[in-house]
């Protein structure tokens, strides 16, 4: 009897090779919990560097050497797909998540240390956080919590079965939701902001799960290839499978911070320290689109003409809501969080396209913003005031009369986001319009101009203050950072040129590869 | 491959722009000298281009040159020459280092940002005008903007952070409709002509449009150049720009890329839409000629002399597009003629009354008086571009207005009658300033006033001798963009209204 049953359920198969980037971010995770459990104190901080930017170098040349045609196969029993979508997501959340780490590793620009907390659990300005900071002790255990992290994204976005997409997204959401409450400076924001984004998240994840319920209810299987092919040979109830997508749909807009499922994001990005902010803005927004893309593209494709409206009315809102409401923004911080609203309603444009140039053009956005949006923030870390980073906006004034090098990379970074041509941003938001009007939503397309020379309004007034006003008495002062943010801002920099000079080259290796495995 | 001369003259001032930078040990030449050492390079290449320009060619372009850029959408870096972009490749080869020289005052702190940011405006109005992909002709268009928005903010006036936001708010708004319009004209290439193109050429000749996909497409592309150029209402950004702008930068921003607007309609608009050129027409000519008439009673109101110059300019562009949309050979030379008349006097008139204006730090008219008493040589140099700008014959401004009015006149009566009266409203908005400013009882603000010195002197001389030159003989600019122009009215289909009295021969 238990022979029969055994014999009926296949034997789980295994790709360990191509699975190997997720793995080895897993193992960097688990190696870093031990290097907490038994290193002294002083030598962990050494010990967690090697680890993790060890593994994120190893996993990025897994896939590097793994994703040309061979590497292309459902794995796991078809629970995880690694197509050519897949391996481009896998290979720009390592580059961005290892530019993020090395954010998260500098400790030259507070006099203080790390952007960290010496003692997440001390009270903030109390008399214990001082000692702690005193002693120099820092919260290492942002290192494994990062590893984590990343893991749960490199999975999310090749996740082929709803129930390892939750997972994934749990493994990716759960270490951030700790990151984001441990800030240096002003930690009682920080803690709000962990606690907002745990509560909304946690809601979120409910919400996807529910949705895969419902979904396994109307098509008897998690898996997205099977899925769509339950979703063509039913024809009773469709009323469940709304439902289901959705639940699903709010789910994943959630997290790609879609309009009206975004107001988490300004008090988050906020309130989180700097460099775990840019690895949200960064790396978690690809990974969550990836997972939108794949989820929505190869489960629910089917019903393309059904979800597809309701797509354009989020995407059409989160444009504008996002540019209108970043324009009354004063906190730089909290501007850039709105215009990540915004900038996700500008991929929604494109991923509403559903063709292979549309895949290819939101690939191109992410890449695009996820590098531009990490230099930003990485400046920002450098322009800082006695109590931390200065990021009142009206307090830039005069910064390049300063520094004129971090002034005008910021304006760099500025125009890109604003999408001026020779810079990433333009080649970015040329991509997504085109997939959209090849796609008919040419309405759609207009909204996002009219968004778009909005956006304009609030990144070029950061030039304005910063180059064509007179420096405030007593305002910021720029930090010179050591080679882990220096790399950080260079590279972002360069990414944002050559995509804006020579796009062919990504445009290329991208389209070759957006075809998604079902 | 030909030479790659335009290339070359492309890449003259952004090599100079790099020299800017360079340690000094390794350059002997100070700043200044790079740059107007680099302009004036770019200068000499434009006269050889232009000596090798063959004006009796049927080709639509010369010296083309051309690289795959991103072929998956198939735009190429493609430049070329028509006579249209050689007339305003010269203008800008001229007026640039003329700007150069003549501004030396508004540098000397940021000397080495303003020089840079003078020769990237250069190298993006010569990529503008060379163009001959549509969609590098759109990523230069918006990149115009930048140096343009720095020159303002960082050199101007004490609202300077407003008028550039101003400037380059208007700019991108222009551009991001031009580039909707610019993806659907994409995919109506693509469905018809099987291929993605952005090649001016091909786009002009092979492409059919249906009625209505060409009316919205025009109107997409003209909405930039109009914004661009500026007409009315889209105006309001040109005198809050001009009045917080130093002369330098208004010169190179009205005097050449506020052109592109104009140059856009004739180089773009009426070549790849011809119907809806035609249908549009009258709308258009209408708005130039209310243009006309409402930015030179606007200058008369003025108290500002900037704010004059801006406004004048609004009505001059008037003159432009209706020489443009009368659809007659004279009218549209005239418009060209216009657009390098307008540039030089412009150019006269921003520096030379610069030089006024930085020495009091105050551009108000009532400011000043009598400044001739103390600034002979100034009043005379203003006053050659003053009688320039409102068409007193014999100079270029003469020729071009005269060949607008003409040509529209053979078409459009009424609108061409109602522009006429604009060179009455001219005399009072220019004199009126002139015997302000210039004549009468001098102002205790005007009594100190330093003429021009020697060198200064030098620098605007060329202005004059081209104004006069152009006056007496326009010829080289009649014949270097007559085929041009000939070649665009077949693609428009429009052809010179026949004269109306038989040749006394035949009789």
């Amino acid at each position: 009897m238990i022979q029969t049953v055994l014999n009926t359920i296949p034997t789980p198969s295994f790709e360990y090779a191509l699975l190997s980037p997720i793995l080895v971010m897993f193992l960097a995770a688990c190696l870093g919990v031990l290097v907490e459990a038994f290193l002294p104190n002083e030598k962990r901080r050494f010990a967690h560097l090697i680890i993790v930017f060890t593994a994120i170098l190893f996993a990025f040349f897994a896939v590097v050497l793994q994703s040309g045609p061979n590497g292309r196969a459902l794995v796991a029993n078809g629970t995880v797909a690694l197509d050519g979508p897949g391996w481009i997501l896998q290979g720009t959340i390592l580059l961005v998540a290892a530019l993020s780490a090395l954010l998260f590793a500098e400790s030259k620009i507070d006099p203080l240390g790390d952007a960290f907390a010496a003692r997440a659990s001390t009270l903030p300005g109390g008399e214990e956080e001082k000692i702690a900071t005193k002693l120099g002790w820092a919260q290492t255990e942002i290192w494994p919590l990062f590893s984590f992290a990343i893991s749960g994204m490199l999975l999310f976005v090749t996740a082929n079965d709803l129930l390892v997409l939750f997972v994934a997204l749990e493994v990716m959401s759960l270490p951030l939701y700790l990151l984001a409450g441990l800030a240096r400076r002003r930690r009682l924001l920080s803690q709000e902001a962990a606690l907002k984004y745990f509560i909304l998240g946690a809601l979120a994840s409910a919400i996807l799960l529910f949705g895969s319920a419902l979904t396994y209810a109307y098509t008897g299987s998690l898996e997205f290839g099977q899925i769509s092919n339950g979703i063509s040979s039913a024809n009773n109830s469709p009323g469940l499978l709304t439902a289901a997508i959705a639940l699903v749909a709010v789910g994943m807009l959630f997290k790609v911070g879609a309009v009206p499922f975004h107001q988490w994001v300004p008090d988050v990005y906020t309130g989180s320290p700097t460099p775990v902010t840019s690895f949200m803005a960064g790396a978690v927004k690809v990974a969550a689109f990836g997972g939108l893309l794949r989820v929505f593209y190869v489960a629910f494709g089917a019903l393309v003409w059904d979800w597809r409206p309701l797509i354009w009315v989020v995407a059409g809102l989160t444009m504008v809501v996002g540019s209108v409401i970043a324009l009354a923004q004063s906190d730089f911080k909290r501007m850039l969080a709105y215009s990540s609203v915004s900038n996700g309603g500008f991929i929604l444009v494109g991923f509403s396209a559903t063709s292979r140039p549309a895949i290819a053009a939101v690939l191109i956005y992410l890449i695009a913003y996820a590098f531009a949006t990490v230099g930003a923030f990485a400046l920002l870390t450098l322009i800082r005031e006695q109590a931390g980073e200065s990021s009142t906006l009206i307090r830039w004034k005069g910064l390049g009369k300063k520094s004129p090098v971090v002034a005008g990379l910021m304006s760099l970074f500025m125009l890109s986001f604003a999408g001026i041509p020779l810079t990433s941003g333009f080649t970015a938001k040329f991509g997504v319009f085109t997939a959209a009007i090849s796609g008919g939503a040419t309405a759609l397309v207009l909204v996002g101009v009219i968004a778009s020379a909005i956006a304009a309004v609030f990144y070029i007034r950061v030039i304005i203050l910063m180059f064509f006003s007179e420096p405030i008495p007593e305002g910021p002062f720029v930090v010179v950072p050591s080679i882990f943010t220096t790399i950080a801002i260079t590279a972002s920099a360069v990414v944002t040129i050559i995509l804006g000079l020579f796009p062919q080259v990504v445009i290329d290796l991208i389209s070759s590869a957006s075809v998604f495995l079902r | 491959m030909n030479f790659p001369w335009l290339l070359i003259v492309l890449l003259t001032p952004l090599i100079g722009t790099v020299l800017l930078f360079v340690p000094k040990r390794f350059v002997p030449f100070s700043d200044q000298q790079i740059a107007l050492y680099s302009s004036l390079i770019t200068l000499l290449f434009v006269i050889v281009i232009a000596l090798q320009f063959d004006i009796s060619s049927s080709a639509t372009t010369q010296f083309d040159i051309a690289f795959d850029w991103i072929p998956v959408f198939g735009i190429t870096f493609h430049l070329g020459l028509t006579g249209i972009s050689l007339v305003l490749v010269g203008l800008t080869a001229v007026l640039t280092p003329i700007v150069l020289l003549a501004t030396e005052y508004e540098v000397q702190k940021k000397n080495k940002e303003f020089l840079m940011w003078i020769l990237v405006t250069q190298a993006s109005a010569l990529a503008v005008f060379l163009a001959r992909d549509l969609f590098l002709f759109y990523v230069v268009f918006e990149a115009m903007l930048i140096p343009i928005f720095f020159l303002v903010g960082r050199f101007g006036g004490p609202k300077k952070g407003a008028a550039a936001l101003k400037f380059i708010l208007f700019g991108l708004a222009g551009g991001l409709v031009m580039l909707a319009a610019l993806i659907w004209l994409y995919f109506v290439a693509v469905n018809q002509l099987g291929r993605g193109t952005f090649s001016i050429t091909a786009l002009s000749n092979e492409l059919k449009l249906d009625a209505w996909t060409e009316r919205w497409l025009f109107l997409g592309f003209f909405f930039a150049f109009a914004l661009k150029a500026p007409m009315i209402p889209g105006h309001t950004w040109l005198p809050d720009t001009a009045e917080q702008a130093t002369p330098g930068t208004s010169t190179m921003l009205i005097g050449i890329l506020d052109k592109v607007g104009t140059y856009g309609m004739l180089a773009i608009l009426l070549p790849i839409f011809p119907n809806a050129s035609i249908e549009f027409a009258p709308v258009i000519i209408g708005f130039a000629a209310l243009g006309i008439i409402y930015g030179a009673l606007i200058a008369i109101a003025q108290k500002n002399i900037k704010r004059t110059f801006a406004y004048i300019s609004i009505s001059h562009f008037g003159f432009i597009v209706m020489g443009i949309f009368s659809f007659t050979s004279i009218g549209m030379i005239g418009s060209v003629i216009y657009m390098v008349a307008h540039g030089l006097s412009t150019a006269g008139l921003f520096l030379t009354v610069g030089y006024l204006i930085r020495q009091k730090e105050n551009s108000l008219i009532s400011n000043f008086g009598g400044v001739t008493k103390a600034a002979p040589v100034m009043t005379g140099l203003f006053l050659i571009a003053c009688l320039s700008s409102i068409a007193l014959p014999g100079m270029a401004g003469f020729v071009a207005e005269f060949m607008v009015l003409t040509g529209t006149f053979q078409k459009y009566k009424i609108p061409a009658i109602i522009a006429t009266l604009a060179i009455i409203l001219a005399a009072i908005y220019m004199l009126w300033l002139y015997q302000r400013v210039f004549t009468g009882t001098e102002t205790k603000e005007s009594s100190n006033i330093i003429d021009l010195n020697r060198k200064q002197i030098l620098a605007l001389s060329p202005l004059v001798a081209l104004t006069l030159l152009f006056g007496f003989y326009p010829a080289p600019i009649i014949k270097i963009s007559e085929s041009t122009i000939a070649y665009t009215m077949t693609l428009v289909g429009a052809t010179d209204p026949q004269p109306m009295i038989k040749k006394a021969v035949n009789q």
